[in-house]
């Protein structure tokens, strides 16, 4: 039954100055979905890119056997040809070319360089029907949603006949429902003998679809968890990935609650482009001072695009309502008087919305509040660099010094950063949107103390996230979206996922 | 020794840096050989100065505007346009030069405020507005000249471009001692803020550069600046471009550097949705870049004007790409956020030695264009090449990685979850 199809063997690859992985195994069998677990950093994405030939053979020691023959992969390329697929997190797909095109992209079904348009969307059809996507394949790919873009992806990787197909965090961007979509993708795949390695950091996922589980940590190989040995636990995964017992995953804290700070009345936004659609309707919430408020809801709920609106209109148009700030009206219309009322929003992207990636931590964290550290316009760059060494010590940013070029540290440290700039700021409400997307465990961790430390000092908190047990763990409230209608208000001790899932996914007409 | 390895690793890390200045030096001992000598004699080293001081204070507003993620095609035509406007008004009208360079550089900020309201407000690419703007500015010096050179122009507007800080020992003496008090006053101001600044750091207990890249470093550049006095001060002394350059490049480098202002720029060319959601008022920095950019063009042209003593219809021809040329060989990034005016001086040098050089040995333009294009494909094929090598670990390494917005990314702000609601939810799986 368990018939090995991979073998890795004392994988170490150094880079200069670090050593990414050391004495790595990695054991997958025939037809298992096989799930990579680790922190941020810990040398997954490394690993696989050893297998599937980014790195080439010989720029790493170690030896990979496929299919009981050995590998010597010199490009990605070379890995296809033996039927292994690596899908990337951020998709490779190019966005004004067809379904079609995308699939067969340098691979194209052609005859003397001439591309057979008809054969094309013929096969196209056919891949699409074996991941289940019902669209037809001449439509662009920029017009199809991020979870039908993935299931494209994996048509691409069946169209080269995949034996071993690697998923790199393949559920990040996509909403719950795509998510158990690509899931059952996944195990049907299995049920047609396709073995999968599936890298992810959600770990309700993994219970899900894995039949073993290696844990990575500090670029070693830990451990090789069976499902049929009963080793696939929470706690199991967790101790693995940080190397102790997390006795809570959430920071112990007495909430000491004051008056109202913020309240929105009558919040209503219409889409930017699509003037028949209200993205948020008549929304009303409130939050008060040393009060941590969670706003849930599922993808397209709206939540996003309130918070974004309500600081500076950055999203959104014909936006109406009000907003007050301990019990007047504030004009929060433009980012500088949204930021000048106090107001401080933390995007779920901070790669594209949050850092200025090829500039250093310093210049990121005064980026908000630069004219703190000025006089006359002029920046006192010694002031600077010192408000920058405080926060790298009490946020506990890892990096060598405050002049790290941001785009090169871990997404944990990231965070840290665009939290920092925030609170350099000094706001009195801040609006967190997925502060731990994309953040490994222990980090997390450190986020959730950070807030908990805000709400502490009296600062409203408005925390935004689509993982119900994180928003149970620290919200002392929290606010239900869907379709852009507030559905629900419910105190956190009344407060569980069903109720909260219950009123998610209310309908309001 | 641990200090030799510090300081040489701290070389490393400011490869890009060093490379493009040690390039400069090299570029300039390889002509001073080839020409026997006639490179550096103090009076050609005067020409370098002057030949080459508008394509120097285009390529300082050209490289803000590169860094903001912006390009400025227009400049060499506003130059052109400027220099008309200014025979218009001196020789034709009879201004005197004191009212028409104020006027002029006035007419230069609403050129620039007129690009700067379509980039900035608008939303029209810049290279499609200041393409536009390179042809309706040429138009325009061509029907303000009814296509006829004005000429000639007073010597107070000439020595603008070819004058000298008058002789204080009289022409007596040897050396101009007036250009010898400016340079080495200047260089001991440099010494001692150099040495100050590391003072306060060690005080306030910040990192500092190693000492003996330090102390190389600023030894070097004063020795530098005492040479170029030197050499200057055995000519005819001081042209009075070479202070309105030096002033600018003093005043725009702190600018770029401390303050608002300059920082604003860089956050935009790194990353502009990030700074506007950190309250930067992109638009705004946008358009005053531009009015910036139109002020320097219009002295760039006043200059140029002046030196030629004529308004002529193809002044400033080819103006902008020497100037884009020298932001980009000083290591400014295409996609913005990377960039700095001492960078740009340095490549805009590079080009002018070059240009001066090959001129020397009688070299035709045919091979000093072909010569340029080589070393400006060279510059920034370094910086690959250098990347590549680093495994991505220099800034500059993102020059040319063109960062891809998201498939969902769509008008002002996206927000991913507004796309998927837009769709219905991915089928079910068949199985």
């Amino acid at each position: 039954m368990n018939v090995p199809i991979l073998q890795m063997r004392g994988i170490t690859k150094t880079f200069p100055g670090v050593k990414a992985l050391q004495d790595v195994t990695l054991d997958v069998n025939r037809g298992e979905v096989h799930a990579i677990c680790g922190e941020n950093g810990a040398g997954k994405s490394t690993l696989m890119k050893v297998l599937s030939g980014v790195y080439a053979h010989n720029t790493f020691d170690g030896e990979i056997r496929f299919e009981d023959e050995p590998c010597a992969f010199s490009s990605i390329s070379d890995s296809e040809k033996r039927g292994i697929v690596i899908i990337h997190q951020e998709l490779a797909l190019s966005p004004y070319l067809s379904i079609a095109e995308n699939i067969f992209l340098g691979n194209e079904i052609a005859s003397r360089g001439w591309v057979d348009w008809r054969k094309t969307n013929l096969e196209a059809a056919k891949l699409l029907a074996r991941v289940g996507l019902d669209e037809n394949p001449v439509t662009p790919i920029q017009h199809i949603s991020v979870g039908k873009q993935q299931l494209v992806e994996i048509a691409k990787a069946l169209s080269k006949k995949v034996k071993l197909l690697i998923l790199d965090e393949p559920t990040a961007a996509l909403n719950d429902e795509d998510s158990d979509h690509l899931l059952d993708l996944i195990l049907h795949l299995k049920g047609q003998g396709v073995t999968s390695i599936i890298i992810s950091h959600k770990l309700n996922e993994i219970r899900k679809v894995a039949d073993a589980v290696t844990i990575i940590r500090d670029g070693r190989s830990i451990e090789t968890l069976r499902l049929d040995q009963g080793q696939i636990t929470q706690e199991r995964i967790i101790r693995g990935m940080v190397g102790r017992d997390l006795d809570s995953l959430y920071p112990e804290r007495t909430p000491q609650i004051g008056g109202e700070v913020l309240r929105i009345e009558g919040w209503t936004v219409q889409h930017p482009q699509d003037h028949s659609r209200t993205v948020v309707h008549n929304a009303s919430l409130n939050v008060r001072a040393g009060e941590v408020v969670g706003l849930a809801g599922l993808m397209g709920a709206g939540r996003t695009e309130l918070a974004m609106s309500v600081f500076g209109r950055s999203y959104g148009r014909a936006v109406s309502g009000k907003v007050f700030k301990y019990g007047k009206e504030i004009n929060t219309s433009t980012v500088p008087q949204a930021i000048a009322h106090g107001i401080a929003y933390a995007t779920e992207d901070r790669k594209h919305y949050g850092l200025n990636l090829i500039e250093d931590i310093k210049r990121n964290i005064s980026m908000a509040a630069l004219s703190k550290l000025a006089k006359r316009g002029w920046v006192d760059k010694n002031r600077e660099t010192a408000v920058a060494n405080g926060y790298r010590d009490s946020m506990n940013i890892k990096a060598p010094a405050v002049s790290a070029i941001t785009g090169k540290l871990s997404g944990g440290n990231q965070q840290k950063v665009v939290l920092s700039k925030w609170m350099f700021s000094d706001p009195d409400v801040l609006i967190l949107d997925e502060p731990t997307r994309g953040i490994d465990v222990g980090a997390k961790y450190e986020i959730y103390t950070i807030i908990a430390g805000l709400a502490a000092q009296g600062k409203a908190v408005i925390v935004i996230s689509s993982e119900l047990p994180e928003l149970l763990g620290i919200c002392d409230r929290i606010y239900t979206l869907s379709a852009g209608h507030v559905t629900g208000e419910v105190p956190i001790s009344e407060a569980s996922q069903e109720t909260l899932m219950h009123y998610m996914t209310q309908e309001k007409e | 020794m641990s200090a030799l390895r510090e300081s040489l690793g701290f070389l490393a890390s400011r490869l890009r840096q060093v490379g493009i200045f040690l390039a400069l030096i090299l570029i300039v001992l390889l002509f001073q050989i080839l020409t026997d000598g006639i490179l550096l004699q103090p009076q050609n080293v005067t020409n370098l100065v002057v030949q080459n001081s508008y394509i120097l204070i285009l390529a300082i507003g050209m490289v803000m505007v590169i860094i903001a993620g912006h390009i400025d095609l227009s400049v060499g035509s506003i130059a052109g346009f400027i220099g008309a406007v200014a025979g218009v008004m001196i020789v034709h009208w009879g201004w005197p030069w004191w009212a028409a360079i104020p006027a002029c550089l006035l007419v230069g900020a609403l050129v620039g405020a007129w690009q700067g309201y379509w980039i900035a407000y608008v939303g029209i690419p810049a290279f499609i507005v200041t393409l536009a703007g390179m042809l309706i500015f040429r138009g325009l010096t061509l029907i303000t000249l009814k296509n006829q050179q004005i000429t000639p122009f007073p010597d107070e507007l000439r020595a603008l471009g070819g004058g000298f800080l008058p002789d204080i020992s009289g022409g007596t003496s040897v050396l101009e001692w007036l250009t010898v008090l400016l340079g080495v006053v200047g260089t001991a101001a440099l010494l001692f803020q150099s040495v100050k600044e590391r003072r306060i750091r060690r005080r306030l207990g910040l990192e500092n550069e190693p000492m003996a890249w330090f102390a190389t470093k600023t030894a070097f550049i004063a020795l530098l600046m005492l040479a170029i006095t030197f050499l200057l001060a055995s000519y005819r002394g001081t042209p009075i471009v070479l202070v309105v350059l030096a002033v600018l490049v003093v005043g725009y480098s702190a600018l770029m550097n401390n303050s608002i202002f300059g920082r604003h720029t860089y956050a935009i060319g790194g990353n502009l949705h990030a700074a506007q959601l950190s309250g930067i008022k992109t638009k705004a920095v946008t358009f005053r870049l531009f009015v910036n950019m139109g002020v320097l063009a219009a002295l760039a042209g006043l200059i140029f004007t002046a030196r030629l003593n004529s308004a002529q219809p193809a002044g400033g021809t080819g103006f902008e790409l020497d100037s884009i040329a020298a932001a980009f060989i000083g290591g400014a990034a295409v996609q913005g956020g990377i960039g700095t005016v001492a960078g740009a001086m340095i490549g805009g040098l590079i080009m002018g030695v070059l240009n001066n050089g090959m001129s020397i040995l009688g070299l035709g333009t045919d091979y000093q264009q072909l010569i340029k294009g080589l070393v400006l494909l060279l510059a920034v094929g370094f910086d690959i090449f250098n990347k590549n090598r680093a495994g991505g670990s220099s800034s500059i390494a993102k020059r040319f990685t063109f960062r891809t917005a998201p498939p969902a990314a769509e008008g002002k702000v996206p927000a991913p979850e507004a796309v998927s609601a837009a769709d219905p939810v991915a089928p079910g799986v068949g199985r």
